[in-house]
């Protein structure tokens, strides 16, 4: 099942299938290991439309709400 | 092959300034959050005979910057150089597209793996060979806590290669990647530790907000506590038997009533000296910043280290970021607010950690009229208090009001949106003693550095501007904003002018004017909105542009006009 990054629940494991956006902000989440193919877990996720927090590789990053909604993320419910 | 000039490079918070400090024995900031270093800093090495430029370069993810920082690291890289670049052995798969980029460029290329330590007990292990086959390039394990790996790091410095690799696409880059990390890396199972266990705790909303006040209001309570102690039983004492018999032997030589008296001792109050009033450069101009603000700027940058180092900014960012972006600003920009607390230049500095310019203008505004520096909260606090607790909370509350105030009306009618946060969460440290005494140190030294001959400059200028009548004539044209709309005295213009200088000294002066307490309120709100300091001041042209600076200054004349009018109609 595909849903994008905010719909995870805190503690669920994906992987990244897409990103939506422009190249600058697909360069950027890229840099930052967020890209296409790799094993994320939500870790946290902040009331209001607030940012939410995934661990990916070793590290949590944290993405704001708005670009958290355009990381498609496949995940087994 | 002669090495000219060595660069720092890699992703943010990987220990580049740790490094550096090793190598150069210089001492740099060094905290636990990305973004700690937002310009370059030099320094040099001896390599063999040879003096070595060594640049620390701020942290980027890749050679194409996306905000003020990385831009500096991209332009460093780009002037050429050895470079050595950097790599959070626990996160090596994300540093490596860094290492990539930069070995597609004409420039010698040797690679730190630094955190080696860390690896170990995050079940991490990396097969360090298989790596520098893979790379083309020395690879060589550190440790900069210890110290362990550097001297090897020296030592293999020569074999720096410069590979000048194929461009590849950003894709294929990620498969190489991809590629080596399966070859070099495995990964063993291990459970969490007290500290991740923390980490989540305090990101995760729920338990984040109550922990994140609970350490807000320790912090303070702290900070407090610790400066009124040190003030109390060590520098007033101090002053007033050691230093208080000295300058009276002092003030009968020079005579009372001559003009160096009057510059190096200042006014005696009935017959004797006192350090609050007398502003003299030898009395007041000493006592103010040593027995008043140092120990608050001690206990303030204490803390500061310890929660940086700690790593617990970046969270703390994350848990504002809600409320932030109701001010046009991410969760990020409370990394300028926090350091404005400190000292507002560094803050002002630290608003490069933020991506466009829209943004670094609010935070910085915002910065500039709402955070009131610790040299300026010690004295609100020494010169408001006395005459109760509620009132410097008035002053405070003020200005946090002020600060959402105006963050909500920027956040409307400047054009644009705020951008979204975007960081890496770096895992919590424990905080070495060391370590935080060094950089409590460096803050410290920087203070009396660069703070108190400023102070001592204010109260010389103060003495001079009363001496040659210059104050009547500002006070002939600001007079009617001053009693008329804010209801303070004429004479209150000499702090208002002297706020320019040094705002610590100027609310100081308001402390000599015989003020009611609703004046002393109204003025010492408006000596921390009305304008920058001139350190401050100077710094955020550079970082702002004068035309945006222009358009600051015009926001903060016209928000003191209106909070000193507010106040003088509200309070009773």
């Amino acid at each position: 099942m595909i849903i994008d990054l905010t719909q995870m629940q805190p503690g669920e494991i994906g992987a990244i299938v897409e990103i939506h956006g422009g190249q600058g902000m697909i360069k950027r989440l890229q840099s930052m290991g967020i890209r296409p193919g790799k094993k994320i877990a939500k870790v946290s996720s902040h009331f209001w439309r607030g940012p939410q927090t995934v661990e990916i590789g070793n590290m949590q990053v944290t993405v704001g709400f708005g670009m958290a909604k355009r990381i498609l993320v496949e995940v087994k419910r | 092959m002669k090495i000219e000039k060595i660069l720092l490079a890699g992703n943010p918070n990987v220990g580049k300034s740790a490094i550096f400090s090793r190598l150069t024995g210089a001492k740099v900031m060094i905290s636990n959050y990305p973004g700690t270093t937002v310009e370059f800093t030099q320094g040099n090495m001896k390599l063999g005979d040879e003096n070595v430029m060594i640049i620390d370069v701020p942290g980027t993810y890749t050679l194409e910057p996306t905000c003020k920082a990385e831009d500096v690291a991209c332009r460093m890289v780009k002037e050429g150089g050895l470079v050595i670049n950097i790599i959070d052995a626990t996160n090596l798969e994300r540093n490596l597209y860094l290492t990539l980029e930069l070995l597609e460029k004409d420039i010698p290329v040797i690679v730190a793996l630094n955190m080696w330590d860390d690896t170990k007990h995050r079940g991490i292990h990396i097969d360090i060979k298989k790596l520098e086959e893979q790379l083309g390039v020395p690879v060589v394990s550190t440790c900069c806590l210890t110290g362990e790996g550097i001297k090897e790091l020296i030592n293999r410095l020569p074999e720096a290669k410069a590979l000048k690799a194929t461009v590849y696409s950003d894709g294929q880059k990620w498969e190489r990647i991809g590629r080596i990390i399966e070859e070099v890396q495995r990964l063993t199972h291990r459970h969490h530790t007290l500290l991740e266990i923390l980490e989540d705790l305090s990101i995760k909303p729920l338990t984040g907000l109550p922990i994140a006040l609970g350490v807000i209001y320790c912090a303070f309570w702290i900070v407090r506590f610790i400066g009124e102690n040190l003030i109390g039983y060590i520098f007033q004492p101090l002053f007033t038997r050691l230093w208080l018999p000295l300058m009276m032997k002092l003030s009968v030589l020079l005579r009372e009533g001559t003009f160096l008296h009057h510059i190096v001792i200042g006014n005696l109050i009935d017959g004797k000296i006192d350090f609050g009033q007398s502003f003299g450069i030898l009395t007041t101009g000493l006592f103010l910043p040593i027995a008043m603000i140092l120990p608050y700027i001690f206990s303030f940058y204490l803390i500061l280290g310890v929660l940086e180092d700690l790593g617990y900014l970046p969270r703390l960012a994350v848990l504002a970021d809600n409320l932030m972006h109701h001010l046009g600003l991410h969760g990020y920009a409370i990394i300028p607010f926090i350091l404005g607390l400190g000292c507002n230049v560094p803050g002002a500095l630290a608003t490069r950690v933020l991506e466009e310019r829209r943004e670094k203008f609010i935070a910085a505004t915002l910065m500039a009229i709402a955070i009131p520096c610790m040299a300026q909260i010690a004295m609100i606090v020494g010169i408001v208090g006395q005459r109760g607790g509620k009132y410097v909370a008035i002053v405070f509350g003020t200005l946090f009001f002020l600060l959402i105030i105006k963050g909500l009306i920027l956040n409307k009618i400047l054009k644009g949106v705020s951008p979204e946060i975007l960081v890496e969460i770096p895992p919590y440290r424990m905080p070495q003693a060391t370590a935080v005494i060094k950089k409590l140190w460096m803050r410290l030294s920087g203070f009396l550095r660069e703070a108190l001959p400023f102070v001592l400059l204010g109260v010389f200028f103060v003495n001079i501007l009363y001496a040659l009548k210059v104050i009547d004539f500002f006070t002939y044209i600001f007079s009617p904003i001053l009693t008329n709309l804010w209801g303070l005295p004429q004479e209150a213009i000499g702090a208002l002018i002297v706020g320019f200088l040094r705002k610590d000294v100027a609310v100081g002066m308001l402390g000599l004017l015989n003020l009611t307490t609703k004046q002393l309120v109204i003025g010492s709100t408006i000596l921390a909105v009305y304008f920058p300091c001139i350190a401050t001041f100077v710094v955020l042209i550079r970082e702002l542009g004068v035309k945006d600076m222009l358009k600051a200054t015009l926001i903060m004349v016209v928000v003191a006009l209106s909070v000193g009018t507010m106040l003088n109609l509200f309070l009773s």
